[in-house]
C-alpha cells in the first residue's frame, strides 16, 4: 500500500491485515512501555486544515508509539492563514524529507491531489486521508469496523464477525464522509448497510450505492445488528435541511424510547463529537450497548496499524532510506 | 543418530533436493531432552515462563511446556513473543506481517525461556531481547532452539539445543512442525551448484558438534 486515500480502495485481505495488526497494536496500549521501534527514524506530519481532536491526537499517539517523529501543522497559525495555496503548503512540508503526510482538508479530493503532486515530482511521501470534505474518512471506517468486529467476535466467536450483519447508518448522510467510508468498507466486509435519513439529508445518487435506503428510523431499528449515529453538523442547520433541531430529534434521534426498539445488546456507535440530546440521547450514549469509547480507543490501534502498513517496510523503489 | 536421513523427493523441479536430518520421533526426543535440561538447570519449574517466537517457536514452546508439566506435575505458562517490530532489517524488505504476542503472566522477576526453531545469525534473538525489555524485567532470559545451524553474526548463544547442525551458509534449513505444517521434520536443502564458497567451513565445526549430538 502506497497511500491510504479511500476506504473504497481497500481489498478484503488488506482490511483483514489492517484489523488483525490493530488487535496486536491494541495490546501495546495496555503495556507499561507503550513503544515499538518499528518506525524509528521515520517522520510523520499531521497537516490539518480543519479542526480535529480525536483524529489528530490519535494519529499523533499512533506515530509516537511506533517511534516515529510526529509534528502537527494546523491551518491556524501556519502560512495557510497568509494565503499559501494547498500545493505550496503540501510541497513545502514534503520537501523537508518527511515520510508521511496525514491530511485533513475541507475540499474533497485534497489528499488524492497531494498524492498526485508527489508522484509528478517523484517524491516518495505516503499520504493518509484523515478526512477530506464530504468524500471519505477511511481510518474512521477502519476503526468502526475494528470496534464492531471485536464486539461481534466476543458475542459469537464461531461466525464471521461482520459478513451478513445489518448496520444502520443514521443521520446527515449528505455531508458525511464517515458515512461514505463506512458504506464502502462495511460492504467490502460483507455487511449490509441501511442508510436512514430524512430525504433532505440523502445525497443525490444514493440509489446507485450498494445500500438500502430508508426514511423511518423506528421501522429499521428492530431489524439491525448495530446502529451508527452520525453527528448533526450544527453549522449547517440554517441550510433548511430540517425545520428545527427538536423535529430532527423526534424523527431521527436515538432517544431513550428508541433504545427499546433495538435488539437487546445491539451496539451503538458514534464517530464523535456528539451532540447529546440532538442525534443521540445521553441514555443511548452511556448505555451498556454503547461502543463510543471503544471506538476512540480503537482509533489509536487502527492508526498504528495503518502507519505500519505504509511505512514499516522498504520503500517501493527498494531503496534503503 | 545419522546426519544423512533419506532423501526427500517431495519438491519436484530443478535444484538440489532437501535431505531430512530429523524425523518426527527425533524431534520429539530432542524436545523431551530439552525440557529435562531446562528443568534441571532451573532446578525445577519455579518462575519459568516459555515464550515461543512465531511462527514455529510457538508450537515448540507448547511442546516443551507440556513435557515439563508432565515431569513436574505443574503447569508452565507458555506464550508467544513476536519480534517483527524489533527486527533490524524491516527497511530492507516489503512490510512484514506481524505475529501474535501473548504473554500469559507478568515477566518481571520470571525466568523467561525464549524458544525458536532455528538459531542462525542471532538477529531474531537480539530482536526478542529488545522486545522483552519493553514488556518487563525478567530475572533471567534463556534460549532454547531446536536446531543451531551456526553462522552467528552477533554475540549470542543458545542455552538448550535440540541439535547442532553443521551447515554452509548457502544451505537452507527447514523446520516443519505438525501443528503448523501437518508434518514434523527438519530438512537441509544443499546449496545450488556454484552458490557456495568451496573453501567455506561448516559451522558449527562438525568436529565438536558430533559428540554433542546424542
Amino acid at each position: 500500500m502506497r497511500h491510504l486515500l479511500s476506504a473504497a480502495d481497500l481489498e478484503v485481505t488488506e482490511v483483514a491485515e489492517i484489523l488483525d495488526l490493530a488487535e496486536e497494536m491494541a495490546l501495546v496500549q495496555s503495556r507499561p512501555v507503550k513503544k515499538l521501534p518499528a518506525l524509528r527514524g521515520r517522520t510523520v506530519v499531521n497537516l490539518f486544515f480543519e479542526d480535529s481532536t480525536r483524529t489528530r491526537s490519535s494519529f499523533e499517539l499512533a506515530g509516537k508509539w511506533l517511534s516515529a517523529d510526529v509534528i502537527n501543522i494546523s491551518a491556524k497559525g501556519s502560512s495557510v492563514s497568509k494565503g499559501e495555496s494547498l500545493r505550496d503548503t503540501v510541497l513545502t512540508v514534503a520537501s523537508m524529507g518527511v515520510d508521511a503526510l496525514v491530511i485533513r482538508h475541507m475540499a474533497s479530493g485534497a489528499p488524492l491531489q497531494a498524492a498526485r503532486w508527489f508522484a509528478e515530482l517523484g517524491l516518495g511521501v505516503h499520504v493518509l486521508n484523515a478526512g477530506d470534505g464530504t468524500h471519505e474518512h477511511p481510518t474512521q471506517a477502519l476503526l468502526d469496523a475494528f470496534t464492531l468486529r471485536r464486539h461481534f467476535r466476543g458475542q459469537d466467536p464461531g461466525r464471521d464477525a461482520l459478513a451478513g450483519r445489518r448496520v444502520a447508518v443514521v443521520g446527515d448522510i449528505t455531508h458525511s464522509r464517515v458515512a461514505r467510508s463506512n458504506v464502502a468498507l462495511l460492504t467490502t466486509l460483507g455487511a449490509q448497510v441501511v442508510l436512514v435519513a430524512p430525504p433532505t439529508l440523502l445525497p443525490s445518487g444514493v440509489d446507485s450505492w450498494p445500500v438500502e435506503v430508508r426514511t423511518d428510523l423506528d421501522e429499521v431499528l428492530p431489524d439491525v445488528d448495530a446502529v451508527m449515529m452520525l453527528r448533526v453538523q450544527r453549522e449547517r442547520m440554517s441550510g433548511g435541511y430540517f425545520p428545527t433541531p427538536r423535529e430532527y430529534t423526534v424523527g431521527y434521534g436515538l432517544t431513550r424510547a428508541r433504545l427499546e426498539l433495538l435488539r437487546p445488546g445491539a451496539p451503538i456507535c458514534h464517530p464523535g463529537p456528539m451532540n447529546r440530546g440532538l442525534e443521540i440521547s445521553a441514555d443511548a450514549a452511556d448505555s451498556a450497548g454503547s461502543l463510543i469509547l471503544d471506538q476512540v480507543a480503537a482509533g489509536v490501534a487502527v492508526r498504528m496499524s495503518v502507519l505500519y502498513q505504509l511505512l514499516g517496510g522498504a520503500d517501493e523503489s527498494g531503496a534503503v532510506r | 543418530m545419522s546426519l544423512t536421513g533419506s532423501d526427500d523427493a517431495r519438491t519436484p523441479g530443478s535444484g538440489p533436493l532437501p535431505r531430512q536430518v530429523l524425523d518426527a520421533d527425533q524431534i520429539n526426543r530432542a524436545c523431551a531432552r530439552m525440557a529435562h535440561q531446562i528443568l534441571e538447570s532451573n532446578r525445577g519449574a519455579a518462575d519459568l515462563v516459555l515464550l515461543g517466537i512465531p511462527t514455529r517457536g510457538v508450537p515448540l514452546a507448547q511442546r516443551l511446556g507440556r513435557a515439563m508439566a508432565e515431569v513436574e506435575s505443574t503447569t508452565i505458562p507458555v506464550g508467544s513473543l513476536d519480534v517483527t517490530m524489533y527486527r533490524d532489517d524491516l527497511r530492507r524488505q516489503p512490510t512484514r506481517a506481524v505475529g501474535r504476542t501473548e504473554v500469559p503472566v507478568p515477566i518481571d522477576g520470571a525466568v523467561v525461556v525464549l524458544v525458536d526453531d532455528v538459531l542462525y545469525s542471532g538477529r531474531t534473538v537480539r530482536a526478542a531481547l529488545d522486545a522483552l525489555g519493553d514488556l518487563g524485567r525478567p530475572r533471567a532470559v534463556r534460549l532454547a532452539v531446536l536446531v543451531d545451524r551456526g553462522h552467528r553474526e552477533l554475540p549470542i548463544r543458545a542455552d538448550h539445543v535440540g541439535k547442532n547442525l553443521p551447515t554452509r551458509s548457502a544451505e537452507r534449513v527447514h523446520v516443519r512442525l505438525e501443528e503448523v505444517d501437518g508434518v514434523s521434520e527438519v530438512t537441509i536443502t544443499p546449496a545450488p551448484d556454484g552458490a557456495d564458497d568451496p573453501g567455506e567451513d561448516r559451522f558449527p565445526d562438525p568436529a565438536w558438534t558430533e559428540e554433542e549430538i546424542d
